[in-house]
């Protein structure tokens, strides 16, 4: 996630103090990860830095930071470029499930047992998630949808694996004789 | 909390709440058993089906049943809620041997305690949804004008009040799966059992099934056994049991003791 690119849309629709930024990104992205003060202050400085925002105005109370920062022009066709911009799928090829299923294969491990105590773990987040889902609002929703979805996919990995353990087992079999 | 912690906490909580008169089975380190399976085994023909399934499930629980297709996970519901007799083994409900019983009260049983919620609904074609709705009721005598109330009730809480007078036919996959659930939970079940209840509708509808379904099982306290395929499914409930090769397990109980225990 850029968070330089997130305060910066944020911005676009005013100026704003830091602590307010800070709010706004926690209520809406933050979830279980919201900004620390620092984090915000050291990027609202390297932004100014850039010339993609500038002090809209310093206030003088209470708190360590009064500024009021405004997005620049600069900013706004940054963060068009941004948004235009596709991201990178996730490639998902270094799996650290399938290193361990390999690894307990050809240690003589019980590659079914790892599998079964994965999948009790993904459906215990999943149940949490799906709680959390149906007491939310549409935001929370989709932001669990977007985890659950995700988190389907590993399971009918581990569901295919699991039926395909015996041939992966023979296969690494071949490879060490 | 571990998982087993919080569901051990939950279940014992949901029996001082709910089953205080049922004649449980001692499982060690659980929560009295409503019902219960024990080595059960089932076979058509040569085919093996069910290949043991040991495990409980407490008043007031919800438990996934998950595993591939042809893994057993239907056969395993049908001998559970008495449909199908099992070649060997036992299924206890409320201390009671479901195999044990003679057919008639057999079926009086499956109507006064236990609800059914199948993929394709299921529906009578002939009647409206609120018959249909209301037909467990009358089965069990209850005169038409309280049963249809009573169905009404929970046609209005499943949000389908509005196709009561039109017929199966006539109403989406969705709200047909609704008016199925209504029909289960109608005579005050005491175990639901559901099977891919929602194998049959887009996502949407199927998880709006899933939030009514369960939360009319937690407020009335019945149990429900629900087989899926689908881990978004599964999530509903309270736990889950793994159906493979015929074989179903709790993975959270005893572990294999050689080399188990490694991930």
């Amino acid at each position: 996630m850029s968070i330089s690119h997130a305060l910066l849309g944020l911005l676009e629709a005013g100026p704003r103090h830091g602590y307010d930024l800070k709010r706004s990104y926690d209520e809406r992205f933050g979830h279980d990860k919201p900004l620390h003060y620092g984090q915000v202050y050291a990027t609202m400085s390297r932004l100014l830095k850039n010339g993609l925002v500038e002090v809209d105005g310093v206030e003088s109370g209470e708190g360590p930071e009064r500024k009021r920062y405004a997005i620049t022009e600069a900013g706004v066709t940054d963060v068009a470029q941004w948004l235009r911009t596709p991201e990178k799928p996730e490639p998902y090829l270094q799996s650290v499930l399938y290193t361990k299923v390999v690894l307990a294969l050809l240690s003589g491990r019980d590659a079914a047992a790892l599998l079964d105590t994965q999948r009790a773990e993904h459906l215990r987040l999943m149940r949490e998630l799906t709680r959390r889902k149906s007491g939310g609002d549409l935001a929370d929703q989709l932001v669990c949808d977007h985890a659950l979805f995700h988190l389907e996919a590993d399971l009918r990995w581990l569901e295919l694996t699991a039926a395909r353990l015996d041939r992966l087992a023979a296969r690494l079999g071949e490879r060490a004789a | 909390m571990t998982a087993r912690a919080a569901r051990t906490a939950r279940t014992a909580g949901t029996d001082a709440a709910h089953a205080p008169d049922v004649p449980g089975e001692a499982v060690p380190g659980r929560a009295p058993g409503l019902l219960t399976a024990t080595a059960l085994h089932k076979s058509y023909g040569a085919t093996p089906a069910l290949a043991g399934a040991d495990f409980s499930v407490a008043a007031g629980e919800i438990v996934a049943v998950m595993g591939p297709s042809g893994s057993g996970k239907s056969t395993l519901l049908h001998c559970l809620a008495g449909i199908v007799p099992p070649d060997g083994g036992s299924v206890r409900y409320a201390g009671r041997e479901l195999s044990a019983l003679p057919d008639t009260e057999r079926s009086a049983l499956r109507r006064s305690d236990f609800g059914f919620v199948f993929q394709f609904g299921q529906l009578v074609p002939e009647l409206t949804c609120l018959e249909n709705a209301a037909l467990p009721l009358r089965l069990t005598g209850t005169r038409r004008r309280e049963a249809e109330r009573r169905a009404a009730e929970w046609l209005e809480r499943l949000e389908v009040a509005d196709v009561r007078h039109h017929r199966p036919g006539q109403v989406s996959g969705g709200q047909g799966q609704r008016v199925a659930v209504a029909r289960a939970l109608v005579g005050g079940p005491r175990v639901i059992f559901a099977d891919e209840p929602t194998g049959a509708l887009d996502s949407l509808n199927g998880e709006r099934v899933m939030e009514l379904l369960t939360a009319a099982a937690r407020e009335t306290g019945a149990a429900v056994v629900l087989v899926t395929h689908e881990s978004r499914v599964a999530a509903y409930s309270d736990r889950e049991i793994v159906v493979r090769d015929g074989i179903a397990r709790d993975p959270l109980g005893p572990v294999p003791a050689a080399g188990g225990g490694t991930a």
